[in-house]
């Protein structure tokens, strides 16, 4: 049987994303419990300084050049890449995992129809299961769907597949040794349809991604306009975070839609998610309520994120997130 | 413009739940999927400005026609639905060959798409669905703009957006950014009564003897349970700032948060 491949993605400066070493480390995991070989794959215009950072985490990772005028390749073009590496490979893979960030999803839904496999979205949780009750041996996976109302776990059919892995989901844990980078060989490729990039728009500084957050430091109407959110910028810059918004905010133009927690923005799981004038809307609950600490504040002693956080405080909270913000600075001496 | 925009529906957000066989419980209120709704928006602009016509596309079961009822009340012009005993249970990669199969069907420039959806979807289906069509995949888009030949897309970045192009036909998936989508109109709603949903079985759209649908799933749930209980909240009323900060920052310690 074959292995399991996990490919890494780069940022715009051609660097390994954190949520690519999670998910190698990941598979890693995987594959010692499966007796499995497991090897990273990534594919960037100059994919050799990647390449060589995802070998903290695996012993064998191969460097597959993409033509592209701008460093990072699309999608697409990744999914062309990786499936022509599979076809030519000896062994093709079993099981390819990949982080579930946008460019992440367009490659899993693309090399799902090149190789014709199935995909399981958002794991949280991966194990190894020996064969049974009519399912092959496989990885067993789990998932929050629902906004995590209810834990599952599923598996593959057959004995191939996509894993989509969430962020924060496994602590990145590089190995005693450093792997080897491995060239691909020349490749037959069947090249996607073409999608020109005219131009790349840089408008914000990309601070920690809010996917990756350890604190997330969120606002919602009750914040009353962009000078309110300077405030929990102040509070995320003295945690570490990031912040975080409901689409309330979003709509009235104080943040960008980037930054939106919930149904149709993003989901998080921080270590620690502060809700400030957060209402706590099933929107908006769907996108934040796994969080592993929830700490709300809300003039309003009947709001709904009063029901889910573990420490609700009733206060205004313009003159809470200033105390909050000294309160911290005191603390950090 | 010839516009197929690819809707699902999905269990009102907040009451999904998993039924007794593992699958998705169909019986809970059904509306089209949020992400989706902002895709018709967008489609339904490009109708308004240069012509032509807007299908709805969707595979469901048969009984869920409300959800398609309300997108054709928003201004589409008809609607395509994909809907067979055989594909109760479908995973992601069946639902994407049927609906690549569907198109084959369809006269069309231009394929949207939502994001993602809202019911545990992971916004695979579009990218999937392009690639098995070969024609470009343009994803995340905040705004849309057809030219001679081809679309121009503006597409979210992790830093704000890239400017890309392709030629048609393609396929393109939007974001909320799209814009607030309409309500139906009085009027509309009237009209949609007499639009038609065309309803395909898998032989209707040639896939017969494919291994598609429940029984050739890739994809096979185990077990579901609810999330480990969060335990009781703290609340703290009636402090001053400084005594309410204090409580916060007393809570992150104990829970070794900070």
């Amino acid at each position: 049987m074959g292995g399991i491949w996990v490919v890494g993605e780069v940022d715009g400066d051609g660097a390994l994303t954190k949520l690519s070493c999670e998910a190698a480390t990941a598979s890693r995991l995987l594959g010692e419990a499966a007796m499995l070989d497991v090897r990273g794959v990534v594919v960037a215009a100059e994919p050799d300084a990647a390449a060589a950072s995802m070998t903290a985490f695996l012993p064998v990772v191969i460097a597959v050049p993409a033509p592209e005028a701008l460093e990072r390749p699309a999608a697409a073009v990744v999914a062309a890449r990786v499936a022509a590496l599979a076809g030519a490979a000896a062994e093709p893979p079993a099981y390819v995992v990949v982080g579930a960030t946008p460019d992440g999803r367009d490659l899993a839904g693309a090399l799902a129809a090149l190789l014709g496999v199935g995909i399981l979205v958002g794991a949280t949780g991966l194990a190894w299961a020996d064969a049974a009750d009519g399912l092959p041996a496989g990885p067993r996976v789990e998932m929050q769907p629902f906004g995590g109302r209810v834990v599952t776990t599923s598996a593959f059919t057959g004995e191939r597949g996509i894993i989509l892995l969430r962020p924060n989901m496994v602590a990145a844990e590089p190995l005693a040794a450093l792997g080897r980078v491995e060239a691909a060989a020349t490749q037959e490729i069947v090249d996607p349809a073409p999608v020109r990039v005219v131009e790349r728009v840089v408008t914000q500084s990309t601070g920690p991604a809010i996917e990756d957050a350890r604190v997330i430091v969120a606002g919602g109407r009750g914040v009353g306009g962009p000078d309110g959110f300077s405030g929990l910028a102040d509070l995320a810059g003295l945690l570490g975070g990031a912040v975080g918004a409901t689409r309330a905010a979003v709509d009235a133009g104080w943040v960008d839609y980037a930054i939106q927690i919930g149904q149709t923005g993003k989901t998080v799981k921080p270590a620690v998610y502060l809700a400030f004038g957060v209402s706590g809307a099933i929107q908006h609950k769907v996108g934040m309520q796994t969080s592993e600490i929830i700490v709300a504040v809300n003039r309003d002693p009947d709001a709904p994120i009063g029901e889910f956080a573990d420490l609700f405080v009733v206060a205004d909270l313009a003159a809470v997130v200033p105390a909050l913000a000294s309160a911290l600075r005191a603390r950090a001496g | 413009m010839r516009i197929v925009v690819l809707v699902k529906p999905v269990p009102d957000p907040g009451e999904e739940r998993l039924g007794a066989d593992g699958r998705l419980d169909r019986t809970v209120s059904a509306v089209i999927n949020g992400n989706d709704e902002y895709v018709l928006e967008a489609a339904l602009q490009l109708l308004d400005a240069n012509g032509g016509d807007v299908t709805l596309l969707s595979m469901a079961p048969a009984g869920i026609t409300d959800p398609i009822r309300k997108a054709l009340a928003m201004g589409a012009t008809r609607a395509v639905l994909v809907s067979d005993p055989a594909l109760a249970g479908a995973c992601a990669w069946s639902t994407a060959q049927v609906l690549a199969a569907a198109l084959q069907t369809l006269e069309y420039d231009l394929v949207l798409v939502g994001a993602d959806t809202s019911d545990g979807g992971g916004g695979v289906v579009g990218a999937a669905v392009a690639t098995l069509l070969h024609h470009p995949y343009l994803s995340h888009a905040r705004k849309i703009e057809p030219f001679e030949g081809g679309v121009r897309v503006e597409r979210l970045s992790a830093s704000g957006h890239d400017v890309l192009e392709a030629a048609l036909p393609a396929v393109v998936g939007g974001t909320q950014l799209l814009g607030e989508p309409r309500y139906p109109t009085l009027r509309g709603i009237m009209g949609a009564r007499s639009k038609e949903i065309a309803i395909r079985t898998l032989a209707e759209i040639g896939l017969a003897d494919r291994a598609v649908g429940g029984a050739h799933a890739t994809t096979t749930l185990l077990d579901a349970r609810p999330p480990a209980s969060r335990g009781s909240t703290r609340v703290v009323r009636g402090a001053d700032p400084a005594a309410a900060a204090a409580a916060i920052v007393d809570f992150l310690v104990e829970r070794r948060a900070i």
